[in-house]
């Protein structure tokens, strides 16, 4: 009897790889004293081995394991994402952790365990390797949020998130548990094959609905977004830059692969319900983002009214749409990450420099940091020539696409509220004096890494075509 | 062994509890922790409240393996209780590494960060 095909092997090796390398990060820090800085090589070196392995596989179009993970094209793409992710947020952590006299190896492993289960997730044809992934991703979060043991605002995020985390895959577990009573199976490829027949069983719609609440609480969608502001305020910012931009990449890869089996029935009332959360989201997203002072907590609104936008291409259901989320989330990831960069290196001990009157004259002390700054709003705002406005005319197309011009329409004006608060930061930048002269200090590491996002944005704003081709045998 | 042999004897007899009941009992606990996590404001309840929903779905999880004669149920249970351990371990280690700061498990008082 055969246990595992070559297929299968090959085709989990970017998670094998990270297992593998987060287990030694592990031992060295066990074993060896003041390890921080090896553990961190190590880490480096497991993600750059994961992502050979990625696109190696990209090429198959296979399933591993008797079909619960899928290898190549879609789990590729996002696997290379997440892992790039991952990486960037190491760099923008490692001074930071450096300065805050908080550097510890452990923060390493936890990246890589959390990137094992965004991979696991992207790769999922199952609903249960969707659990097990999302599981992994959150408890590995739940840790880094609280990595600040003696502050407490760090305890207390990592505490809202866990407590409204738990919440969520309980209703995610219901939601499998309901969809696999009425068809007897967990396998998306098979469920989807079952199709119409399931659909006249209420339950089996009922336990979508119950996925959908779950996955609404890990994207960030209005009204399961109540954690979103808090948690990203109170967690350590790298923290908070891997948790908005990979935790919702891999979010959004599951709900995008899952909602395509219920969504290929093409049924108003969910295409309706996820038009609602889309527009919901938008909405409140902006409207509280108008009013914040913080500049973390405007980019936790800023995320939730991002989620509205990208859900639009689910709710589409066309393949406009998912090209669309999938170049979203490329964009959204680079800028966040370039932000929160930024943000991590103004920020001054126990939590000081985060709001907009600190920035007053950075585009004097600091021109370069600034103009980075204010392309990142650009490409938050969605104004071309920066990647966030090909992915946003993308998503709205599709909604046009699927005759739900009415939420392109909202997109579009709600786009404009965030056009308030995205841009007030320039102003403050440029048109302000500045009341702060203390030196600031730019790590190197970090520096580059921004400057990184920072030429993403722009490539990929100029050539989305790098992107789209790419995808084109995707989906 | 008498018992075994009576169970047997129920099932040549098809009085099995239907399948319904389970679920209902299992809607009923599930509704029961998502009650106790609106309700309670202490951290302790709120997440003894969240296992109560996840073995809520545990039980009709091993209700429809067992009237679908599918072993996928089943298993899915065992990955439910090993992921609800580890989310123990972390949920309690978050929950003393608070108290520690702030001598309280009451979420009202967690009001650093606005709701």
């Amino acid at each position: 009897m055969e246990f595992f095909s070559p297929t299968d092997l090959l085709g989990s090796s970017p998670i094998l790889a990270l297992g593998l390398f987060s287990l030694i990060a592990l031992l060295v820090n066990a074993f060896l004293k003041n390890s921080a800085g090896m553990v961190f090589y190590v880490s480096a070196v497991g993600i750059f081995v994961a992502i050979g392995c990625s696109i190696y596989t990209f090429p198959m179009n296979a399933t591993a394991f008797s079909d619960m993970l899928l290898v190549g094209g879609y789990a590729s793409f996002f696997s290379v994402l997440f892992l790039v992710i991952a990486l960037f947020s190491m760099f923008i952590a490692k001074p930071y952790l450096e300065r805050e006299q908080y550097h510890y190896g452990e923060y390493y492993v936890l990246i890589l365990l959390a990137t094992i289960g965004m991979v696991m997730l992207a790769s999922s044809a199952d609903l249960i390797t969707a659990f097990l992934g999302i599981e992994m991703m959150s408890v590995s979060f739940y840790v880094l949020a609280g990595y600040f043991r003696g502050k407490l605002s760090s305890n207390e995020s990592a505490l809202k998130y866990f407590l409204l985390g738990a919440f969520a895959t309980g209703f995610l577990l219901y939601g499998i548990a309901l969809i696999y009573g009425t068809t007897g199976t967990t396998n998306l490829l098979r469920i989807v094959t079952m199709y119409p027949q399931p659909f006249n069983d209420p339950l089996h719609i009922i336990g979508w609905g119950l996925i959908l609440i779950g996955f609404g609480f890990k994207v960030a969608a209005v009204p399961f977004h109540m954690w979103v502001p808090d948690v990203y305020e109170g967690a350590p910012t790298p923290v908070t830059a891997f948790m908005s931009t990979g935790g919702k990449a891999a979010a959004f890869s599951v709900f995008l692969m899952t909602f395509s089996v219920p969504m290929s029935m093409r049924d108003e009332r969910l295409m309706t319900v996820l038009a609602v959360l889309a527009a919901a989201s938008m909405l409140l997203g902006n409207w509280f983002g108008l009013s914040q002072t913080n500049l973390k907590r405007m980019l936790a609104y800023s995320s939730i009214a991002h989620a509205g936008y990208m859900i639009i291409g689910i709710a589409s259901a066309t393949p406009m749409g998912q090209q669309g989320i999938a170049f979203y989330l490329v964009s959204y990831a680079l800028t966040n990450l370039g932000a929160f960069g930024i943000i991590a290196m103004m920020e001054k001990e126990n939590g000081g420099n985060l709001n907009y009157e600190d920035y007053a004259g950075l585009g004097k002390r600091k021109p370069a940091l600034a103009a980075l700054l204010a392309m990142f709003m650009f490409s938050l705002t969605g104004i071309p020539p920066f990647a966030g406005f090909i992915g946003k005319y993308y998503l709205f197309a599709s909604a046009v696409q699927s005759h739900m011009t009415w939420l392109a329409i909202f997109g579009v004006i709600t786009s404009l509220f965030s056009t308030y608060y995205y841009l007030r930061i320039i102003v403050y930048m440029y048109f302000k004096e500045a009341t702060n002269h203390e030196e600031i200090k730019l790590p190197g590491l970090t520096f580059a890494t921004v400057i990184l996002c920072g030429a993403g944005i722009v490539l990929f704003g100029i050539v989305p075509s790098l992107i789209f081709d790419l995808m084109k045998s995707i989906f | 062994m008498r018992a075994r042999r009576e169970c047997l004897a129920c099932r040549e007899k098809k009085v099995m509890i239907p399948l319904n009941h389970y679920l209902l009992l299992s809607a009923f606990l599930f509704s029961c922790g998502v009650l106790g996590v609106v309700v309670r404001r202490n951290a302790i309840i709120v997440f003894m409240s969240i296992e109560l929903m996840l073995n809520a779905v545990n039980l009709s999880l091993v209700a429809f393996g067992q009237f679908l004669g599918d072993a996928t149920g089943q298993m899915l249970v065992f990955f439910v209780m090993v992921v609800a351990a580890a989310e123990a371990a972390v949920g309690l280690a978050i929950i003393i590494s608070l108290f520690r700061n702030k001598q309280t498990v009451n979420i009202d008082e967690l009001n650093i960060l606005k709701w």
